[in-house]
C-alpha cells in the first residue's frame, strides 16, 4: 500500500492509455488484478513488468552507536507507460523505474531526500523478473541467499544496508489479494516483509556511521489501484514490539471520509489474519501544516485496528518527501511510534497521500 | 598674463571660430560619427551575433562538462551505456540530433532527450518540459520551442508531418517551449522515440557529460575509449568551433569598418590642418598678444575633442540604430547564411556605448594632434605677415620613412595566419597604406611637374596654382588616397572572387539537373532503387548520385564535409589546382580542398585518415582542388569505396544529364512523381543553381561594397571640403584675378579644373596603391581566411568608372567651392587682405 507518487504515475499511464486508444486504437492490455489471483514466492519476489505499476518500499528505524533514532526509507517503483510498446528501440521507455530515498534525522528537523528516474535498459536501469533485483544506476535494492541489500548515494546521505526477514512474508488481504475500493477491480498483490533485522552504514554530510535498527518491505503490483472517487490513502506499517506486525490502510474521498480499509494482523506467535473494512478506525489528531505543497498533515493519531488500539507520533513533523521533479508529487513518509496508555508497542511508518494537490496531478490531464 | 587667462583667451577665440564657421564643424563632426558609426554597427552586430549564438550554444551544452559527438549519422548507443557506468561519470544525457525533413517543405532541427537526465544538465531548456514528461514519452510526441511553433504555425495539440526515408510520420504537438528559453527553432522529442521515428535506431548523435565533483574534464577526455569520427568535446572548445566558422568573415567586416573610421581620423586632419593654416595670423595675433604655445596647442585639441565627443555621440547612436535594423531585418549574419537565428537583440553595455564615444573623441584628437603642434610651433612673426598661407604638409617626414614602411608591408604580405586570422596580412596594408599616404606630396609633385605645360592660358594658370600648392594639397590627396585605394582593392579582390566563383561553378556543376534533398536533412535520403529508378527515366542520359555527411577531423574544429561520389577521369571531375604526382595505389584516393590542406596538412601524396562507420580509414591524398562552397574543409572520395567501408548505400544529392531533346522542365516532374518525396526533394537546373549561387555571392558581398562606398564618401567630402577651405583662403587671389579680366565663370572654371586634376592624381596613385593593397587581399588576407586561392583578374572598366566618378565628383566639389568662394564682390575680397 504505497507510493502515492508511483499511484501518480500510474494514473497518468492509465490516462495515457485512453488518449493512445482513443488515436490508434490499440488499446494497450495491462493484465488485471483478480479475486482469484495471489502472491507465489519466492517467484514474485522479482518485477511484473506487464502490471501498469509496481513497487518495493522499505522503511525502517535505525539507531546510532550513540543510540540516536533515524527514520529512513527507500522505495523503487516500476511504471509501464502505456505508449510505445512496439518501438524497438533500446532507449525507448517501456519500463520506468524511480527511486526515492529519505532519512529522518530529527536533529536535522527535515527529511534528507534524494531520488533517481530512468528508463529500463543498456544494463543502467533494471527490475528484474524471478527475483528482488532492481537497480537505478548505482542506486539498488536486491535480494541475495535470503538477505535484502540496500545501497543509495545522495546527495549529502547516503546508506549500505543489509535487511535480514526474521519471519516468513506477510501476504496482504486474501493470498496476498488486496482490495483498495468497494468495487474488487481496484486491487493489487502485495506481501510485506516485516521485522527485517537491520545493519549497515549510514553516511550524512560525508560522515559514515555503523547503524542497526529494524525494517519493513513492501511489494505490491497492480494494474488499476484507486477508483475516481478516491482521492488518497492513510498507511502504517508496524513492526510490533512483542515480534508482531501490523499492516492497516484506509482510502479516503475527497470529503476525507473512509472509502475502504483494510489490514493484516500478525500476533507474536506467528498467527495471521486479514482485517475487515469494519475493524479498522484512523482518527486523525494534531495536523502540521507543509509549507511545500501548502498542505496540512494529520501527524498525529488515534488507531483501531481488530483487537489493537494505539496512538501514533512522530520522530519528527516534517517528514515531507517533495519529488515533483520526477514524479510531480509530495508526500508525508515518515517514522511513527505507536504507544497504547503510554506504553511503546511498536514502531514503523506512516504514509498520508492526497492532502496537497489532489491525487491526479499528472500531467497528462493537461490534454 | 596670467596662466589661465592665457588659456581662456586662446578657447574664447576658439569657442568664437565654432560659431562662426559652424559649415567646417558640421561636416567634421558627421566624417567622425559616420566612422564610428559603422565600426560601432558593425562590432555591436558582430558581438550580437555571437552573443546569440554563444547562448543557444550553451542553452543546449548547459551545465554539461564533456560533450561526445560524432559527425553526422552518429555512433552506436552502446558508448553511452559504457559511459554512464564510468564513476568519474555523473551524469550521462545521451542525445539525438537530426536536422529531420518537414513533409511541407524544409528541416527542422530535433533533438532526442532523455527528459529525465537531460533536466539536470540543460535545466533551463528542459525545465518548462518537466510537467510534461510522461506524455513526452509517447512515440508521435513533439515539443517545439515557441520560435518553431510561431514558423511553421502549428501550436499545442496541432500536428506536424515529417518525412523520414520514403514515409511521411505524424508527429503531435504536446509541448511549445516558453518564449525566451531557446531563440531559434528546435524540436524536443524523447530520446527512444527519436530514435524510431526519425530513422536512428541504435545510434546517438552526442551525449552531454556531466562528471562527479574533482574529476578533470581534461585529463577524463584523454582516457575516454571514442571510436574514430567520435570526440570529446568541453562547452568552450564547442562554443569555440562555432564561432571559428564566421571569425574570418567577422574580422574583414571590423577591418572594413574600421577603415572607414581611419579615413574618418584623416578627414579630421584635414580639416584641422587647413582650417588652423587659415587662421595662422589670428594664432600668431594670440601669441604675439603672451597666449603661450601650448595653450594654442591645447585650445586647438580641446576644439577637436569636442568635434570628435558630438560625432562619437551621434556615431554610437547611428550604429546602435544601424545594427539594429540589420539583425531585424536580414539576421546576425547579414543575410550570409551562417547563424539560423532570429530577432536577436543588439547586445551593448553602457560601457562599450561610451567607449565609441571615447574612441570618436580619441580619432579627432589624434587627427588634430600634427596640426596642433605645427599651429603652436609657428613663429609669430613670419606667419603675422599678410598673404603668407604657409603649408600644412613643410614638415613632411623623410622619404626614408616611408620607404621603411612600405617595405614592412611588403614583408608583412608574407607572413602566416596568427591563431587562423590573417593578422600579417592586415598589418601589411595598414603599413603599406601609410607609407603610400607619405608618399602623396611627392607622387603629386612628381605627377604635376611631368605633365606638359599648357598653352592656353588658363589651364596653365590651373597647373601652376597646383604646382605652388602641392603641400597644401597633399593632404586633402592622402584622404582620398586612403579610402579610394582601398576601395580599388576591394574592388579587384571581390571582382577576382566573383570570377573565379563564377568558373568555378561551370566547372562544380556539369550535370544539367540537379536533385537534393534537405537542406542537410539527416532523415530522408535516396536509395540505390532510387538511382537505378532515376537512370531509365525518359529524357535521362545518366544520373550519378552522391553521399554527402560531415565528420569531425579535430575536436577544436568545425567539421569537415566528406563527400562520396563517381570519380572519374584523371581529374575527378574536379576543379584541381594540384595533384600528388606518384600517389600510393594501395591505399584509396582522397581528393581534399586547399582548405584540407591548409587546416590539417593534407598535401598531395600524404596518407588522411578518415573515420567511416566509426573506424578510422586511410586514404592517400591524390590531389588538391578548389572548393568555394565550404572553407572548413571538404574532401571526396569514391563512391564504391566509401560504400563498401560505410556498409550503407544513401544519397543525400545528385545530379543527372538529359537527352539531347530533353527538357529540364518534364524531367524534374518526371523526377518527382518517379521518386515520391515531396516538396523535401529540391530540383534545380543547372543555369538556376549557377544564377543562384551568384545572387548569394552579391549579396554577402553587398555590405563590403556599402562599407566602402561609406568610406570612399567620407574621403570625398573631405576634398569637397578641402577645396572649399582653399577657396575661401584664396579669395584675395581671386579677386585679383577679377581684377586683371577674368570672369567669375574663368574663376569657378580655373578651380574646377584643378579640382579635377587633383582628382585625376588621386585616382592615378589610389589605383597604383590599391592594385598592389589587392594582392595582400587575393594572396594573403584571403587565401588565410577562407583557404582558397583566387584567380587575379582586374575589372578595368569597372575601375575606370570609379575613377571617373572620383575626378568628376572632385571637380563637382571644387566646382561648388569656387561659387561659394567668388560670390562675393571681388573689391570686397580685396580689401579683406589690405
Amino acid at each position: 500500500m504505497r507510493g502515492l507518487a508511483g499511484a501518480t504515475l500510474a494514473l497518468s499511464a492509465a490516462l495515457g492509455v485512453a488518449a493512445a486508444a482513443a488515436r490508434a486504437g490499440d488499446l494497450a492490455e495491462y493484465p488485471a488484478v483478480t479475486p482469484a489471483a495471489a502472491v507465489s514466492l519466492p517467484a514474485d519476489a522479482g518485477a511484473h513488468p506487464d502490471f501498469r505499476i509496481e513497487w518495493w518500499y522499505v522503511t525502517g528505524w535505525l539507531e546510532t552507536a550513540s543510540r540516536q533514532p533515524r527514520g529512513f526509507q527507500l522505495t523503487f517503483f516500476r511504471i509501464r507507460p502505456a505508449a510505445g510498446r512496439d518501438n524497438p528501440s533500446a532507449l525507448a521507455a517501456h519500463q520506468l523505474l524511480i527511486a526515492h530515498a529519505a532519512v529522518s534525522d530529527p536533529a536535522r528537523g527535515r527529511l534528507r531526500y534524494g531520488e533517481r528516474i530512468a528508463r529500463q535498459g543498456l544494463g543502467l536501469a533494471a527490475a528484474e523478473q524471478g527475483r528482488l533485483a532492481v537497480h537505478v544506476r548505482d542506486w539498488v535494492l536486491e535480494e541475495r541467499d535470503g538477505a535484502l541489500t540496500a545501497v543509495v548515494h545522495a546527495e549529502g546521505f547516503a546508506f549500505e544496508l543489509t535487511l535480514e526477514p526474521a519471519g516468513p512474508p506477510l501476504l496482504n488481504g486474501a493470498r496476498g489479494y488486496s482490495q483498495k475500493g468497494p468495487s474488487p477491480a481496484s486491487a493489487s498483490l502485495y506481501y510485506s516483509l516485516p521485522q527485517l533485522r537491520v545493519r549497515g552504514r549510514l553516511v550524512r554530510d560525508g560522515r559514515a556511521e555503523d547503524v542497526t535498527g529494524s525494517a519493513w518491505l513492501d511489494h505490491e503490483w497492480s494494474s488499476s489501484y484507486l477508483d475516481a472517487e478516491s482521492v488518497g490513502w492513510d498507511w502504517i506499517g508496524l513492526n510490533l514490539t512483542d515480534g508482531g506486525a501490523l499492516m492497516a490502510f484506509r482510502i479516503r474521498d475527497a470529503q476525507g471520509r473512509a472509502r475502504w480499509a483494510g489490514g493484516t494482523l500478525r500476533s507474536a506467535d506467528g498467527a495471521t489474519r486479514a482485517l475487515a473494512p469494519s475493524e479498522i478506525e484512523f482518527v486523525p489528531g494534531r495536523r502540521w501544516h507543509s509549507v511545500q505543497d501548502d498542505a496540512d498533515y494529520p501527524v498525529e493519531w488515534q488507531v483501531r485496528a481488530g483487537p489493537m488500539g494505539f496512538a501514533l507520533a512522530p520522530l519528527m513533523d516534517d517528514q515531507v518527501s517533495d519529488s515533483r521533479l520526477t514524479t510531480g508529487a509530495v508526500y508525508w513518509e515518515g517514522a511513527v511510534e505507536a504507544r497504547t496508555a503510554g506504553r511503546l508497542i511498536g514502531r514503523g511508518y506512516l504514509e498520508l497521500t492526497g492532502y496537497g494537490e489532489r491525487l491526479t496531478l499528472g500531467e497528462p490531464q493537461e490534454r | 598674463m596670467d596662466r589661465d587667462g592665457g588659456t581662456r583667451i586662446a578657447l574664447a577665440v576658439f569657442a568664437a571660430q565654432l560659431r562662426d564657421r559652424p559649415l567646417r564643424l558640421v561636416v567634421a563632426i558627421v566624417a567622425i560619427a559616420l566612422g564610428i558609426a559603422l565600426t560601432a554597427g558593425v562590432y555591436l552586430l558582430n558581438e550580437s551575433a555571437l552573443a546569440e549564438f554563444g547562448r543557444a550554444t550553451r542553452e543546449l551544452a548547459g551545465t554539461a562538462d564533456l560533450a561526445v559527438r560524432g559527425g553526422r549519422g552518429g555512433f552506436p548507443e552502446e558508448l553511452y551505456a559504457e559511459l554512464a557506468r564510468r564513476p568519474e561519470v555523473r551524469v550521462a544525457s545521451p542525445v539525438v540530433e537530426r536536422e529531420v525533413s518537414l513533409a511541407a517543405g524544409g528541416t527542422l532541427p530535433v533533438r532526442g532527450i532523455d527528459p529525465f537526465v537531460a533536466g539536470a544538465l540543460q535545466p533551463a531548456l528542459y525545465a518548462s518540459l518537466a510537467r510534461h514528461l510522461l506524455t513526452l514519452l509517447e512515440p508521435d510526441a513533439i515539443a517545439l520551442s515557441a520560435r518553431a511553433a510561431a514558423e511553421l504555425r502549428v501550436g499545442r495539440g496541432g500536428v506536424l508531418a515529417v518525412r523520414v526515408a520514403e514515409d511521411v510520420r505524424r508527429l503531435r504537438v504536446v509541448v511549445v517551449l516558453p518564449e525566451g528559453v531557446y531563440a531559434g527553432r528546435l524540436g524536443i522529442m524523447d530520446i527512444g522515440s527519436a530514435q524510431w521515428t526519425l530513422g536512428a535506431l541504435g545510434r546517438l548523435d552526442r551525449i552531454d557529460l556531466a562528471l562527479a565533483p574533482g574529476v578533470d574534464a581534461g585529463r577524463f577526455r584523454a582516457t575516454l575509449p571514442l571510436p574514430a569520427g567520435v570526440d570529446a568535446v568541453t562547452p568552450a572548445m564547442e562554443e569555440g568551433r562555432a564561432t571559428s566558422l564566421t571569425r574570418a568573415y567577422r574580422v574583414n567586416l571590423d577591418m572594413l569598418a574600421l577603415v572607414a573610421l581611419l579615413t574618418g581620423a584623416f578627414l579630421v586632419f584635414a580639416s584641422q590642418a587647413l582650417a588652423l593654416l587659415r587662421r595662422r595670423q589670428q594664432l600668431a595675433l594670440l601669441r604675439a598678444l603672451g597666449v603661450r604655445r601650448f595653450e594654442v596647442r591645447l585650445a586647438v585639441l580641446a576644439e577637436a575633442a569636442l568635434v570628435g565627443a558630438a560625432g562619437g555621440a551621434l556615431g554610437t547612436a547611428l550604429g546602435w540604430l544601424v545594427a539594429r535594423g540589420v539583425l531585424a531585418t536580414l539576421g546576425a549574419d547579414l543575410g550570409a547564411g551562417l547563424f539560423d537565428s532570429a530577432a536577436v537583440p543588439v547586445v551593448a553595455s553602457p560601457l562599450l556605448l561610451a567607449a565609441f564615444v571615447g574612441l570618436g573623441v580619441l580619432v579627432a584628437v589624434a587627427g588634430a594632434w600634427l596640426p596642433a603642434a605645427r599651429a603652436a610651433a609657428a613663429p609669430p612673426a613670419r606667419a603675422l605677415r599678410a598673404g603668407d598661407a604657409g603649408s600644412p604638409g613643410e614638415a613632411d617626414a623623410s622619404p626614408w620613412l616611408a620607404v621603411a614602411l612600405l617595405a614592412a608591408g611588403s614583408g608583412c604580405a608574407f607572413g602566416p595566419p596568427v591563431r587562423g586570422l590573417p593578422l600579417f596580412g592586415y598589418a601589411s596594408i595598414a603599413l603599406l597604406l601609410l607609407g603610400a599616404v607619405l608618399l602623396v606630396p611627392a607622387f603629386a609633385g612628381r605627377a604635376l611637374a611631368w605633365l606638359p605645360p599648357p598653352r592656353r592660358p588658363l589651364p596653365a594658370l590651373v597647373l601652376a596654382k597646383l604646382r605652388e600648392g602641392i603641400a597644401q594639397s597633399a593632404v586633402s590627396l592622402a584622404a582620398i588616397v586612403v579610402s579610394f585605394s582601398l576601395m580599388v582593392a576591394m574592388a579587384i579582390m571581390v571582382h577576382s572572387f566573383r570570377d573565379s566563383f563564377d568558373r568555378w561553378l561551370g566547372e562544380v556543376l556539369p550535370a544539367d539537373l540537379y536533385l537534393r534533398i534537405g537542406p542537410a536533412s539527416d532523415t530522408s535520403y535516396l536509395t540505390a532503387g532510387d538511382a537505378a529508378l532515376l537512370a531509365t527515366l525518359p529524357g535521362v542520359a545518366r544520373a550519378e548520385l552522391r553521399r554527402s555527411l560531415t565528420v569531425s577531423l579535430a575536436p577544436e574544429r568545425p567539421p569537415v564535409t566528406l563527400i562520396a561520389r563517381p570519380l572519374a577521369g584523371a581529374a575527378a571531375g574536379l576543379p584541381l589546382v594540384e595533384r600528388a604526382s606518384n600517389p600510393d595505389p594501395a591505399l584509396p584516393f582522397a581528393y581534399v580542398s586547399e582548405g584540407m590542406r591548409d587546416l590539417y596538412g593534407a598535401v598531395p601524396g600524404a596518407v588522411l585518415e578518415l573515420p567511416i562507420g566509426g573506424v578510422a580509414r586511410r586514404f592517400v591524398v591524390a590531389g588538391v582542388w578548389r572548393d568555394y562552397a565550404r572553407s572548413n574543409g571538404t574532401v571526396v572520395i569514391e563512391r564504391s569505396t566509401f560504400e563498401a567501408l560505410a556498409g550503407e548505400q544513401r544519397y543525400s544529392e545528385g545530379g543527372v544529364w538529359l537527352l539531347p531533346r530533353a527538357t529540364v522542365a518534364a524531367v524534374a516532374d518526371r523526377i518527382r512523381t518517379a521518386l515520391r518525396i515531396g516538396p523535401a526533394l529540391q530540383l534545380v537546373a543547372a543555369g538556376d543553381l549557377k544564377r543562384r549561387s551568384l545572387a548569394a555571392f552579391d549579396r554577402a558581398f553587398a555590405i563590403t561594397y556599402a562599407l566602402e562606398a561609406v568610406a570612399v564618401g567620407i574621403g570625398l567630402l573631405g576634398v569637397g571640403f578641402a577645396f572649399a577651405m582653399q577657396a575661401l583662403a584664396r579669395r584675395a587671389e581671386f579677386g585679383m584675378l577679377r581684377h586683371v579680366g577674368l570672369r567669375r565663370r574663368d574663376v569657378v572654371a580655373m578651380l574646377s579644373g584643378e579640382g579635377a586634376l587633383l582628382g585625376a592624381v588621386g585616382a592615378g596613385y589610389g589605383l597604383l596603391v590599391g592594385a598592389v593593397l589587392s594582392l595582400v587581399l587575393v594572396y594573403t588576407v584571403n587565401r588565410q581566411s577562407f583557404h582558397w586561392s583566387l584567380d587575379y583578374v582586374v575589372p578595368l572598366g569597372q575601375l575606370g568608372l570609379i575613377a571617373l566618378v572620383l575626378v568628376a565628383s572632385s571637380a563637382l566639389t571644387a566646382c561648388l567651392a569656387g561659387r561659394l568662394a567668388t560670390g562675393d564682390s571681388a573689391v570686397r575680397a580685396v580689401r579683406e587682405d589690405w
